[in-house]
């Protein structure tokens, strides 16, 4: 007799199948209804947490997007536009727009190799390469943790107190470089670490095994292997510092015009000082203008980068 | 081709923690000898220390002498990076480099050692996969990734890759255990090719494996879990198997172990 069959169902035999099921609704009757107040539950915090992310966009993106829709925005400056009001046709972001990449790539620049180099050194020596290494490891992981704390404004700090007050230089748009690096450096570490401690130990054994070097099988191996999550966490990283608004505030000083020198005396622009900048006359259009377009730009920079990130991230990672 | 290799007197740690004691054995030259033993006797520690990838492992130290030929490998200023070069190694589980492809893969050591040269890569590459039987299945696609390959294949890739740097010794740990008995049976077939050549040591739970491939069978054991393990007997295959001198050896071969 087959014991699926629902046709079957006038047979005596399925004495046992009226059994169960009474049991089964009894118990998940109950359960159901706890899973079900669950899943709502779960929802709504869902949706919760979804109003102010939606909120913030749909202002930014409704204010903003005639500024980032024209080409203006893109190639002008904001030379002309002083005094307010002097030519309402000109509302670029160009020169914020270079500055906060400039200093971004610059930023990158310095602080991914160092991220990426203390990272091997915690991953591949610090594990594996006695006590001494070991101990070394834990004080340098420890600052990390320490360095991921410290508020921007205090990596602002000390950037003006070592350039200006014990260097006596003058402030130049590096100076907010280096801060944005102390903020990023932490993160890129942290991220790298994770990437490294992915990459099965057996692929170094086998490296070994061939006789090949350590540091030749950290290079060749381990590092071609953790590639894709390794750049992926670079420009998150970079992405995350982007929007940082203190040391420009602290370190440079708004400067309306284009300019690409990274050493100019005269500061350099941001998408966040350009909002900062232009938020104290808000109630004229050109200025509000300018605060969402910077703002809706900034979103759209961070974007880019992130999606940036997982494409690189998906084109190197490793095939099979 | 292929060396002798001495060991005298040897303890293996981990720390402090003693996991082989006192192993004294001769493995000739061209032959092949399998490691056998219950779990946790220190087959795995043991074979490593025979081109020194113990000392990979945090902690990981030796005491007593391994000699090759006429050197010893645990001489001061002998450099463990060269000892791995005579002495290959392969693994339980068949570890291709991910990143890179089939003919990357054998010509790694080679490669990584700053080894150049279009043609003689190629010529390696082409000798290394013939003598680990793998040239035919894979010479249509030696661009491919290594990863791609079945489990079996990828075993004998890891085989050409160890035999590419023109090893003295080839150390095998468990090779075929991950593997279906076809692709074993390729394994046994390759080592026993294999032994024309290289020193071969293979560490292996299957019985019939041993008495198939092996020349010399050294029976490992441990007196309790935590006790350090020790080498019980070392002999002939054919007389481990038919007529051991210790009955612990027995007990194991014929299942009556513990
Ligand atoms: N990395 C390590 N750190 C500390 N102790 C270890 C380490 N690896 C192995 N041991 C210990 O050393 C002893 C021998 O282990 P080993 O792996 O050599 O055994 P084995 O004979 O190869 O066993 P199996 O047949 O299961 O592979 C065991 O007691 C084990 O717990
Ligand atoms: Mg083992």
């Amino acid at each position: 007799m087959s014991t699926t069959n629902q046709g079957s169902s006038a047979a005596p035999a399925p004495a046992v199948d009226e059994a169960l099921p009474d049991l089964d609704t009894g118990r998940s009757g109950g359960r159901a209804l706890r899973n079900n107040a669950a899943t709502v539950l779960v929802w709504l915090a869902f949706l919760i947490a979804l109003i102010p992310l939606v909120w913030i966009l749909w202002i930014v993106v409704s204010k903003g997007w005639h500024s980032v829709a024209s080409m203006t925005w893109w190639q002008k400056d904001q030379s002309g536009a002083l005094p307010p009001g002097f030519d309402t046709n000109i509302r670029g972001a160009r020169h914020a727009i270079v500055g906060t990449v400039e200093i971004g790539l610059i930023t990158s620049l310095i602080a991914i190799p160092i991220a990426v180099m203390t990272a091997i050194y915690l991953v591949e020596y610090g594990r594996s390469g006695g006590r001494t290494n070991a101990r070394i490891a834990r004080v340098v992981s420890f600052m990390v943790d320490i360095l991921s704390g410290i508020p921007s404004i205090v990596a602002a700090l000390f950037v003006f107190a070592v350039w200006v007050t014990t260097l006596q230089q003058q402030l130049v748009p590096i100076c907010v470089a280096l801060a944005l690096t102390m903020l990023m450096i932490p993160v890129v570490t942290r991220s790298t670490e994770e990437m490294l401690k992915l990459v099965p130990n057996e692929l170094r054994e086998a490296s070994y095994a061939l006789g090949v070097p350590k540091w030749k099988t950290v290079v060749r191996v381990v590092l071609p292997t953790a590639i894709s999550g390794i750049i992926t966490g670079a420009l998150l990283g970079l992405a995350r510092v982007l929007g940082e608004t203190a040391p420009w505030l602290f370190l440079t000083t708004y400067f309306q015009y284009l300019t690409y020198n990274p050493a100019a005396s005269a500061g350099i622009a941001s998408l966040p000082t350009l909002i900062y900048n232009q938020s104290g006359n808000i109630s004229s259009p050109i200025s509000a203008d300018r605060v969402w377009g910077g703002a809706l730009t900034l979103i759209l920079l961070v974007l880019a980068i992130n999606l940036l990130g997982r494409l690189i991230g998906r084109l190197t990672r490793v095939k099979r | 081709m292929g060396k002798r290799i001495d060991v005298k007197d040897l303890n293996v740690f981990y720390g402090d923690f003693k996991a082989v004691e006192d192993v004294t054995m001769t493995i000739e030259p061209r032959s092949i000898t399998a490691f056998i033993g219950p779990s946790g006797c220190g087959k795995s520690t043991f074979l490593r220390t025979l081109n020194r990838m113990h000392e990979v492992i945090p902690g990981g130290r030796v005491e007593g002498s391994v000699r090759l030929d006429d050197q010893d490998l645990y001489a001061p200023g002998v450099d463990a990076v060269g000892v791995r070069r005579t002495v290959g190694m392969v693994f339980q589980r068949p570890n291709p480099f991910p990143t890179m492809s089939i003919r990357d893969n054998v010509t790694a050591g080679l490669r990584l050692n700053g080894v150049k040269g279009k043609k003689l890569l190629e010529e390696k590459t082409e000798q290394s996969l013939r003598g680990a039987n793998l040239w035919n299945e894979v010479k249509d696609r030696l661009g491919k990734p290594g990863a791609g390959l079945s489990g079996g294949q990828q075993q004998r890739l890891c085989i050409a890759r160890a035999i590419a740097v023109e090893p003295q010794v080839l150390l095998m740990d468990e090779p075929c255990s991950a593997l279906d008995p076809i692709s074993t049976l390729a394994i046994e077939d390759l080592v026993t090719e294999l032994k024309d050549r290289y020193t071969i040591v293979i560490v292996t739970h299957n019985m019939q494996q041993a008495s198939r491939v092996s020349d010399k069978t050294a029976f490992f054991n441990l007196a309790a879990t935590g006790k350090p393990g020790r080498l019980i007997e070392m002999n002939d295959t054919q007389k481990i198997f038919n007529n051991p001198e210790v009955s612990a050896t027995e007990d194991y071969i014929s299942g009556r172990f513990g």
